[in-house]
């Protein structure tokens, strides 16, 4: 008898409380901007604070309720910008966009001391080394956030324009009529 | 503009002043002496640089490997002649942009010494795979300036089973004549590295395709190919750009590679006459690509005409050879005027992509006005693609990237005639170049955003991982003090037990 009834109390409190839940979050969900998700999918997402946002996703909003521009991202250069504009319905004048070249962050042996204090905050574990040994940067990994460059003592990290190789090297464009 | 009316299927181009005369009647020139150094990158090819097998002081022989191909589409490089490696190291490359590329240099002895070579007793008798294997190791790449590793091509036409094998000899750009030259000096040569690489392909057929501006180039292969009949040589209409494999292909087969399609999609394999050439030379005399025939004209040029120079040659010593008046050049080009690079220092080595040194005097080239778009539309007519050249340089002026690849960027060959036809002088072809080459920039640009999310989320659960492990011991750590507080705490009660007692 008492296991009968222990089976309905239960049975019925579940569905009351299930019912309940479904009942909740239909109608007191959080709504959340699916514009503001597909934005920052489209961001790099390496939150290096350049756009003067604290994140991808805090500048994603901004971008969407209109009060920052879609030129706000430096590392993501024009072709952010083109498909930010794109998405967001927003008309921008790329005939004068220049991307700002792109630069990392490089180690002069000479002075570096093996602090560790840069391959700490680097985002993307890009810095290389251990105490008391000279750092190196991977320059393929390197975003440019300039993170390491801020809490370096000896100032021995400095950004550097990415060297012209033959395999990066690209034609100019022409210049116009 | 008749000629196109006449034959649908032509589509496009351009008929430019040939300048072939200069070069086709005279023989090509053996007696070129031998440079005191050589200069041979390990980058000559499509694909991945190769790597030095040598170090500097080391002695080598003429055929002697000096870098060997990495990964699957790579080529080995070989010495030239016999010498002593001097250095190994960046030497600017002949490249629109001078920029250095990974050079082994060599100071020669004068002794033409060979590598002891082992050519094979029949050469038609070899397995395909051999064949394939041989050529590869041969450092063959196409030399009609693509310079692709033959070998990948011909496996991979073994694989797909295809029933043609088309042999370009169009030259369709004006000024060259070093396969020309060839094919008249050299046919049964050519015809031999055909049925090679027939044989090596496992293909029934063959046909060498040329402008029909070279008659006894056409007879004297035809003479050669008398005796197979399944290798064919036809006459195309000379119209740049002619030597385009897909124009080419249209022209002699009637079929249409997909746009982004290859050649062995419809069944078909393309090689150069010149790499035709250098496989027989890599089966059946066993020599690695170590030289190759260069045409060497221009205003500027005292003595125009074909040269067979080693790989790694200066071209000033080239040029030097062929009497030219530094004076009177105005712009040196590596291959054709139509598709070569301008060159800004004649310090840098021939490579086997090097079809044709030109040293253009003032009145051959011209330094034009740029004016705005008038919209005739003869971009259009000339484009043997069918895009519209005019609308995809005006988007691209615009930074509007995404809709000029909509309007078929991608398919774009460099060819040059829009801009050739322009009566505005846009240089059309640069924005395409331009374009082409941002493409690529923004899909490095992508790759790199999604390994740097990649690498931001490995290093947050690494952080999270720490951050729980430490917790985690510092949970143990208190409860080890705690049990051994305990512990004390329990022994000392039992002490004061004891004690009363």
């Amino acid at each position: 008898m008492y296991v009968l009834s222990a089976i309905v109390i239960m049975a019925a409190l579940g569905l009351v409380l299930g019912l309940s839940l479904g009942v909740a979050a239909k109608y007191l969900k959080v709504e959340s901007d699916p514009l503001v998700e597909r934005v920052e999918e489209l961001m790099p997402g390496s939150q290096c604070g350049q756009c003067g946002f604290p994140g991808c996703r805090p500048a994603a909003e901004a971008l969407v309720s209109g009060t920052a521009p879609v030129t706000l991202c430096p590392p993501g250069g024009t072709a952010l910008i083109e498909q930010l504009a794109k998405l967001l319905g927003v008309d921008v004048d790329l005939s004068n966009a220049q991307d700002q070249e792109p630069m990392v962050a490089r180690v002069s042996e000479e002075t570096c001391t093996g602090c560790t204090r840069c391959f700490k905050v680097c985002p993307t574990d890009a810095i290389v080394g251990a105490p008391k040994q000279i750092h190196a940067v991977v320059a393929d990994a390197c975003i440019g956030c300039k993170k390491c460059v801020e809490v370096c003592p000896t100032e021995c990290l400095q950004m550097h324009p990415i060297e012209v190789t033959l395999r990066n090297w690209r034609w100019p464009k022409p210049l116009a009529a | 503009m008749l000629a196109f009316l006449e034959n649908p299927r032509l589509r496009g181009g351009i008929h430019a002043e040939e300048h072939k005369q200069e070069t086709s009647g005279q023989p090509i020139a053996a007696d070129f002496p031998l440079p005191k150094k050589l200069f041979i990158p390990v980058q000559q090819h499509v694909g991945k640089p190769a790597e030095p097998v040598v170090k500097v002081g080391d002695k080598v022989l003429k055929g002697q490997l000096l870098a060997y191909s990495q990964g699957t589409i790579s080529a080995p490089v070989h010495a030239p002649t016999s010498g002593t490696i001097i250095d190994v190291k960046d030497y600017p490359a002949p490249h629109p942009s001078a920029l250095p590329v990974r050079t082994v240099i060599i100071e020669t002895d004068g002794q033409e010494q060979w590598l002891k070579s082992f050519p094979p007793e029949d050469p038609f008798l070899l397995d395909p795979e051999e064949i394939c294997s041989r050529v590869g190791g041969a450092g063959v790449v196409g030399l009609g300036g693509a310079v692709f590793p033959s070998a990948v091509k011909l496996n991979l036409g073994r694989k797909n089973q295809i029933h043609t094998l088309l042999i370009n000899a169009g030259e369709c750009e004006p000024y060259l004549t070093c396969d020309d030259r060839l094919m008249q000096e050299r046919a049964e040569e050519i015809v031999a590295g055909i049925r090679l690489m027939l044989r090596g392909m496992q293909a029934p057929k063959a046909i060498v395709g040329l402008e029909d501006n070279k008659p006894v180039a056409f007879r004297a292969m035809q003479a050669a190919c008398r005796e197979f009949d399944n290798i064919s040589v036809e006459q195309v209409p000379t119209r740049y750009p002619m030597g385009w494999d897909r124009q080419m292909l249209r022209y002699l087969t009637g079929q249409e590679i997909p746009a982004d399609g290859r050649a062995t999609d419809i069944g078909v394999v393309v090689h150069n006459v010149a790499t035709a050439h250098a496989v027989y030379k890599a089966i059946c005399l066993a020599q690695p690509l170590i030289s190759r025939v260069v045409t060497v004209s221009g205003g500027a040029v005292g003595k125009p005409q074909n040269v067979e120079v080693p790989i790694g040659t200066l071209m000033s010593e080239v040029l030097a050879f062929c009497g030219v008046d530094k004076a009177k050049m105005a712009r040196l080009v590596m291959g054709g005027p139509m598709m070569g690079d301008a060159l800004p220092i004649s310090e840098v080595p021939v490579v086997k992509a090097c079809n044709g040194i030109l040293a253009l005097s003032r009145d051959e080239i011209e330094e034009p006005e740029v004016q705005a778009c008038i919209r005739c539309s003869s971009c259009v007519t000339a484009c043997p693609v069918g895009l519209l050249p005019l609308e995809m340089a005006s988007r691209i002026k615009a930074n509007q990237l995404d809709s000029a690849v909509d309007l078929g960027l991608k398919d774009c060959i460099s060819c040059g005639s829009c801009s050739y036809v322009c009566p505005s002088n846009i240089p059309l072809v640069h924005y395409f170049k331009f374009a082409s080459g941002e493409l690529v920039k923004r899909q490095q640009a992508e790759h790199k955003s999604e390994q740097t999310k990649r690498l931001m989320n490995d290093r947050n659960q690494r952080m999270e991982r720490a951050r729980l492990e430490a917790e985690a011991e510092a949970l143990r750590a208190q409860e080890a003090r705690a049990a051994r507080a305990a512990a004390q705490a329990a022994a000392q009660q039992q002490a004061k037990v004891e004690e009363s007692v």
